[in-house]
């Protein structure tokens, strides 16, 4: 187990090192100018001039570089190019939103998936397991986005049930669940469609098992035998979906974020790179990696608590 | 289980419903929501040009020496009235009095003086800083008065000073502005979300407090067209002045909830030529593509008809306006004629164009236009970033679509081979420089035509059509501008029924 951590531990730093060498190479070759982006078409070559000078962007790129690893080592991230305040500000303003946005969206993800997934292995080739197979076809087919403006149309502007987009932040509670739940069906349902047939065949697989034979003759109920001996055996599969589904539904905020207008992490990485505002983007960059690799990460514990027999291997 | 899961999931869902029915708890505050597209990353318009920072804030929450109305005209602001001297060149302000920043702070001659020096300083980053160039010095006679000389005579001097870039900002608060705004308009800053709001609150001390309808003004950042047709369909926001989405708007036009406005505003929108580069360098290849395009089938296709076309680079609300649009009528044997004299016909050009509608779409007219000419152009859809890199910066371009949207812009004409256009002209130059230092309005004006048919005669580029304002409001807002010759938008005289 110490081993396994040590490893996780190295390539995550390896990881996050390679991202932002990555990040700082494309955003320097990328065509584009920061001071003339903030300045506009009227600027005078002196004020374009100085105000490359105010954000350093005269320096060679390998000392720039440098510099951002230096500090960013010491948690200080820069400041942004085009909202003059230290990144970490905007970043700290925005997560929560991006955040609560992914993990409600992964919830409702896994509960619609296991619940039709389930169900539809449950009555395989009849009505129910048919109707799930063709909703979730239509979901893994409509894109998020589109599906977004629906939602909006029938929610928020037909029936005025629920607000059209914006969040008001965490200290109005109820508005901020009003707020984020379309955003999170949006997020949810196309996620949930390709989860739902995951879940199915892979609890098809172990029903097919002797032991659940063995179960059902042994006199469990349908529902006993479903969730407590095939859904825990059918959930390898289903946990490696749910690790990739989360890094999608955090970078699928992006999207959503600018069809909801929500402030959250996507639309200001969205803009950043619009902006050509490096230190935002490589911030946003490396925080967005590091949500994946701790994603993973996660994932292959659960893959230690789902199967003991992988931590023995290990 | 999923059943315990599914029941409070459902509890939720009906609390958070039930907050929508409640009825919205009238208010006797005065409180508009505008929509805004265009998302600032800074609140100071001294050292961003992000358009809409002048829009939110000048006049508004900032004010300058003067302002200027709907139609253009200058008007008395900080400055309460001016004299100029004989020679054009010495302009005395006398200041109003009682003006205070938000934060308290007095202001007076000082914060003009600091304001101008800061402007104009070496290390300067004013996006506008060319307005301020015929300035030689700018200083206090007493705290009431400012004097500033010219080192030449500048027609557009009291206009460009109504600026957003020319407010008059205090010693005291100017490095906090791009985050927390303080100035002396009639509103005052109140709070920020980042990407998502804009809270203005009507400030109680300003010297015209009494005209001033509104209390609270919250603008609200919108940049998806149809998310801005939502938000304005469930009245989420009571006005979006510039509403991105021509074709959206049959639908608000049939509802007697709203009002649309269809006005103008400053921007020219081009077909612009690489002028200092073959085949672009020869004025029949230019002619030829003025006589390929046709503005109407552009204007109905690309802006659903909202739009009025124009034949130079100068809006059609302005008093200097010619007609010019029948100059190259559109006639694709003459363009083939042309392309074929020039020895260009049949080959390829690249039109390079930004991420705004209003251009992708025109775009994709324009090709099959020049098409039906015999010229094979192929449409790049470039990011803004690329843009003002490749094509703006690096001149690395054909063809282009573009919209200019400040005022008084025909001096881009004369700014040299380095400018985008690549276009050069000594005569054109001598011309501007004498529209620039012309304060006679009536003289100006004929300079202005003048200039506008020279251009026109040189087919500089293709001119398309003036960028409209559309604007779509909640029936019983009032007071906003349709048309707008300047970026800002002052709120004094908004009110909401």
């Amino acid at each position: 187990m110490g081993y396994f951590l040590l490893r996780r531990t190295i390539s995550f730093i390896v990881t996050l090192f390679v991202v932002s060498a990555v990040v700082f190479a494309v955003m320097n070759i990328l065509p584009g100018d920061p001071a003339l982006t903030i300045l506009g078409l009227d600027a005078t070559d002196d004020a374009l001039a100085a105000l490359r000078e105010e954000l350093a962007l005269n320096d060679p790129v390998i000392t720039r570089y440098g510099q951002w690893v230096w500090g960013a080592l010491r948690g200080d991230f820069g400041v942004s190019h085009s909202f003059r305040v230290p990144v970490s500000e905007l970043v700290v303003e925005r997560l929560p939103l991006t955040i609560s946005l992914a993990i409600s969206g992964m919830v409702v993800t896994v509960i619609l998936a296991l619940v039709l997934g389930i169900g539809a292995a449950a009555h395989h080739r009849k009505a129910g397991d048919w109707g799930v197979m063709f909703l979730s076809q239509l979901g893994i087919a409509v894109p998020a986005f589109w599906l977004s403006i629906l939602l909006v149309l029938l929610f928020a502007v037909k029936l005025r049930w629920l607000p059209p987009g914006g969040f008001p932040g965490w200290s109005e509670p109820l508005g901020a669940i009003r707020a984020l739940i379309l955003p999170t069906v949006a997020l949810a349902l196309v996620q949930a469609a390709v989860l739902a047939r995951v879940t199915r065949s892979s609890a098809l697989e172990v029903m097919r098992l002797d032991y659940i034979r063995t179960a059902r003759a042994m006199g469990f109920s349908r529902q006993r035998v479903l969730w407590r001996h095939v859904l825990p055996n059918a959930l390898i599969p289903i946990v490696t979906i749910v690790g990739l589904q989360f890094a999608a539904l955090v970078t699928g905020t992006i999207v959503i974020e600018n069809v909801f207008y929500l402030p959250g992490l996507g639309r200001l990485i969205f803009q950043s790179i619009a902006n050509r505002d490096l230190p935002s983007v490589q911030a946003l960059v490396m925080l967005f990696a590091a949500i994946v690799v701790t994603a993973n990460f996660i994932v292959d514990l659960l893959y230690l608590a789902i199967d003991p027999r992988l931590k023995a291997r290990s | 289980m999923p059943k315990k899961i599914w029941k409070s999931a459902m509890a939720i869902v009906a609390l958070a419903v039930s907050g929508a029915i409640t009825p919205a708890i009238a208010s006797a505050e005065s409180s508009i929501v505008i929509g805004l597209q265009q998302e600032p990353t800074s609140l100071d318009p001294t050292s961003d040009a992000t358009a809409s920072i002048d829009g939110m804030l000048a006049q508004n929450v900032y004010e300058s020496l003067t302002t200027v109305n709907q139609a253009g005209e200058v008007l008395p602001q900080l400055a309460e009235s001016w004299t100029v001297s004989d020679d054009g060149l010495n302009y005395t302000f006398t200041l109003v009095k009682g003006a205070t920043y938000h934060d308290g702070t007095a202001f007076d001659a000082q914060d003009v003086v600091f304001s101008f020096d800061r402007a104009m300083a070496e290390d300067s980053v004013n996006p506008s800083k060319g307005l301020f160039k015929s300035i030689e010095s700018v200083s206090a006679v007493d705290s009431g008065t400012v004097e500033i000389k010219l080192s030449k005579k500048d027609a557009f001097f009291l206009f460009n000073m109504a600026q957003g870039d020319a407010s008059i900002v205090a010693s005291e608060s100017y490095e906090t502005n791009n985050a927390t705004p303080v100035g002396t308009g009639p509103f005052k800053y109140d709070s920020w979300t980042r990407g998502d709001k804009l809270v203005l609150a009507k400030n109680a001390n300003h010297r015209n407090a009494g005209s001033v309808a509104l209390d609270r003004v919250e603008f609200k950042f919108i940049s998806d067209a149809a998310a801005a047709s939502a938000a304005l369909l469930s009245e989420e926001i009571d006005a979006f002045p510039g509403f991105p989405a021509p074709e959206l708007l049959p639908q608000f036009e049939a509802d007697p909830r709203f009002n649309v406005v269809v006005g103008s505003t400053e921007g020219e929108v081009i077909l612009a030529m690489n002028n200092s580069k073959p085949p672009f360098n020869d004025v029949r290849v230019r002619r030829a593509i003025n006589h390929a395009f046709d503005r109407d089938e552009i204007i109905d296709g690309a802006m659903y008809g909202q739009a009025v076309p124009i034949g130079s680079f100068y809006p059609p609300h302005g008093p200097a306006y010619v007609d010019l649009t029948s100059t190259y009528p559109h006639d694709t044997e003459q363009a083939k004629a042309l392309f074929e004299e020039a020895g260009v016909a049949g080959s390829t050009m690249t039109l390079r164009v930004p991420p705004f509608p209003y251009a992708t779409r025109s775009a994709e007219i324009i090709q099959a236009q020049l098409a039906e000419a015999g010229i094979d152009a192929k449409v790049e859809n470039v990011e803004w970033g690329f843009w003002i890199d490749e094509i703006y910066k690096k001149q690395n371009y054909d063809m282009t679509i573009i919209a200019h949207t400040s005022p008084n812009d025909l001096g881009n004409f004369a700014r040299g081979p380095k400018y985008f256009y690549g276009y050069d002209d000594a005569d054109y130059n001598d011309l501007w420089n004498r529209i620039s230092s012309e304060v006679d309005p009536e003289a100006r004006n004929a300079l202005l035509q003048e200039a506008q048919q020279y251009l026109t005669g040189q087919a500089v580029h293709g001119f398309l059509f003036q960028l409209p304002q559309l604007g779509v409001y909640k029936t019983g807002v009032d007071g906003f501008w349709p048309s707008r010759a300047v970026l800002f938008q002052p709120l004094a005289g908004v009110t909401m029924n």
